[in-house]
């Protein structure tokens, strides 16, 4: 027998969370009334949010180190468990054991609450992400304004904590944090307009049904405003949640571990978690905004949304792989003076688009993106000064 | 003219190159050159020294040690201990009573072997070894340390063939020069009752 709330739900691989989600919303509306219907609803999105969260950090984490393993010729962990599948569980348990050490002269109050208070927007986040057709557990019409409030929420737990452990090397990563993240921030956000743009829409869902075209290729990063769009995004995405090259908070050959020098045992670990967690909302922000979200052919929706979001923290841990650190002033200089003119410049290029689509545009978007580009590069050329001669020295 | 990122996107090229050849490449070529211990090992190597062992010819009994205890006077940690071993008479009888070696403290330096006049001790290749307690348990007496000729041979072919073919020589030529005269020198061999 069919249970009334799965009339009208089609069965089927893609639907499979949907459906089980309505089948147990079912069951429960036997013995339940329905005002606590809705909060059962509630209970169970946010269930599997918070497990999802700390498993999928707990993953990549093993993901990491296999891959980084493998670019620089080495087997990753492959001891615990098959594949080493089990390290991330053996991990854990050694986090919880470890002592907690809480510096003499730290705030303890405010040394304590710093991750805890870090891991609850990297969860929160989480609400707005469309993990498939009809899987976003809040469909917020301003979904996107959302995420990337609460997504910068994440500076002041990391300054909260930096402050609090008096300690001159995590004040100095806190510093750099809060520079960093807060000009990474603006080119993010501008990179993220011209998807607002040709969409008409802040909800993530729409942002992602708006890319449904012939063959599925209607996806923004096949536009030359969705190329640069993207590649900027991803940068500042890189940027924001601290990972290499973009690590000066916790540069361990310059200040130690940065902002969680004093941290050990679980307060370490949340911040860890915090920062993958991080990594995995914003890869899937930018899967969502340019690389058409779960859209796909064959596969079910969210084994492709899944598969991008993959995809991408592959080229994260791959830039870890490859780049050395960048220096404090290049770090500054690669948001303002070379990311946030290429985006204001990329939402002109939008609205260009978007009044003449067709073969011209294309033209006229590359023709300007090259000058453009070009220019950026010839303003930002790194100055030599010559070296001074003293001819009354000798 | 280089264009802008092409030393990026050349790093990352290096990057995925050896990411995607650590899949199929051997150590040699590039590859993964990890060796996974328990289960694989490196092949070993001839001259691979590691602590001392002592040599024995045909059985046990027949050791070639002599108890003259250079090697304890010579070894830098002072990890051999030697007793000679006395006959009925409390003579000495030209043979270690106790050999004792506390691999805790040896080095693995190799004097011993270098010393040794008698081509007696040698540098094994086993060095898997635990102990539960680190005063007493590294500690190995005679009979653990005595191994035969054939595992010299097994271990150490090059070597040990050369001492075998030195010993051998030099058996025949004490033979040679003990066949004229009638009573041989006490000196060598084992003991006698008649001598001194």
């Amino acid at each position: 027998m069919i249970p009334p709330m799965l009339r009208g739900i089609e069965f089927n691989v893609d639907m499979i969370f949907v459906t089980a989600k309505a089948w147990i919303l079912s069951l429960l509306a036997q013995f339940l009334p329905a005002w606590l219907l809705v909060l059962a609803s509630i209970v169970i999105s946010g269930v599997v949010i918070l497990c999802l969260g700390p498993v999928i950090m707990m993953y990549l984490t093993l993901l990491e180190r296999k891959l980084l393993g493998r670019i620089q010729n080495r087997y990753g962990p492959n001891r615990v468990g098959k594949w080493g599948l089990l390290q991330p569980i053996a991990d854990g348990i050694k986090m919880f054991t470890k002592e907690d050490i809480v510096p003499a002269n730290a705030d303890k109050i405010v040394h304590l609450l710093a991750p805890i208070v870090i891991v609850v927007p990297a969860l929160m986040v989480f609400l707005v992400v469309p993990f498939g057709e009809r899987m976003t557990a809040v469909n917020l019409n301003i979904g996107l304004l959302f995420f990337i409030a609460v997504s910068s929420i994440t500076i002041l737990p990391i300054f909260m904590g930096s402050w609090a452990s008096r300690n001159k090397y995590s004040l100095l990563g806190g510093m750099r944090t809060a520079a960093q993240m807060i000009s990474y921030e603006i080119p993010m956000t501008l990179a993220v307009v011209p998807a607002i743009m040709m969409s008409q829409s802040l909800s993530t869902n729409t942002i992602v049904l708006s890319q449904v075209g012939d063959y599925d290729l209607h996806w923004y990063i096949f536009t030359p405003w969705g190329i640069v769009g993207f590649i900027v995004f991803f940068l500042c995405a890189t940027a924001e949640c601290n990972r290499p090259p973009f690590d000066l908070p916790e540069a361990e050959s310059e200040l130690v571990a940065g902002f969680h020098t004093e941290y050990s045992g679980m307060k370490f670990a949340l911040f860890y978690m915090a920062e993958y967690m991080n990594a995995f909302t914003l890869c899937a922000i930018a899967a969502t905004l340019f690389l058409g979200g779960w859209q796909g052919p064959f596969l079910p929706s969210w084994l492709w949304f899944f598969g991008k979001t993959f995809l991408l923290i592959c080229v994260m841990i791959w830039f870890r792989g490859t780049f050395p650190r960048f220096r404090v002033d290049h770090l500054m200089g690669f948001a303002w003076k070379f990311l946030l003119p290429l985006t204001l410049l990329n939402i002109l290029l939008t609205a260009l688009w978007q009044f003449t689509s067709n073969l011209a545009a294309w033209f006229w978007s590359i023709l300007i993106l090259g000058i453009s580009l070009w220019t950026l590069v010839k303003l930002n050329r790194t100055f030599v000064p010559e070296k001074r001669h003293y001819p009354m020295g000798n | 003219m280089t264009v802008f990122g092409w030393g990026v996107f050349k790093g990352m090229m290096v990057t995925l190159k050896n990411f995607l050849t650590s899949y199929y490449r051997k150590p040699d070529e590039g590859g993964i050159f990890t060796v996974q211990y328990p289960e694989e090992r490196e092949k070993k190597i001839e001259n691979f020294r590691n602590f001392p062992f002592l040599v024995y010819d045909e059985t046990p009994g027949k050791i070639r040690c002599v108890a003259c205890g250079i090697c304890e006077r010579e070894c830098p940690t002072k990890c051999i201990h030697i007793e000679m071993e006395l006959d009925a008479t409390g003579k000495p009888a030209r043979k270690p009573a106790v050999f004792d070696i506390d691999y805790g403290l040896c080095m693995n330096c190799g004097m011993c072997e270098e010393v040794c006049p008698f081509d007696s001790i040698f540098m094994d290749h086993v060095f898997e070894i635990t102990a539960p307690e680190r005063q007493t348990g590294l500690v190995r007496h005679k009979d653990a340390l005595l191994k035969a000729n054939e595992y010299f041979q097994k271990i150490r072919p090059t070597l040990a063939s050369v001492i075998d073919q030195k010993r051998k020589a030099a058996e025949e030529k004490k033979k040679a020069a003990a066949a004229p005269q009638p009573v041989p020198p006490p000196s060598t061999g084992g003991p006698t009752q008649g001598a001194v």
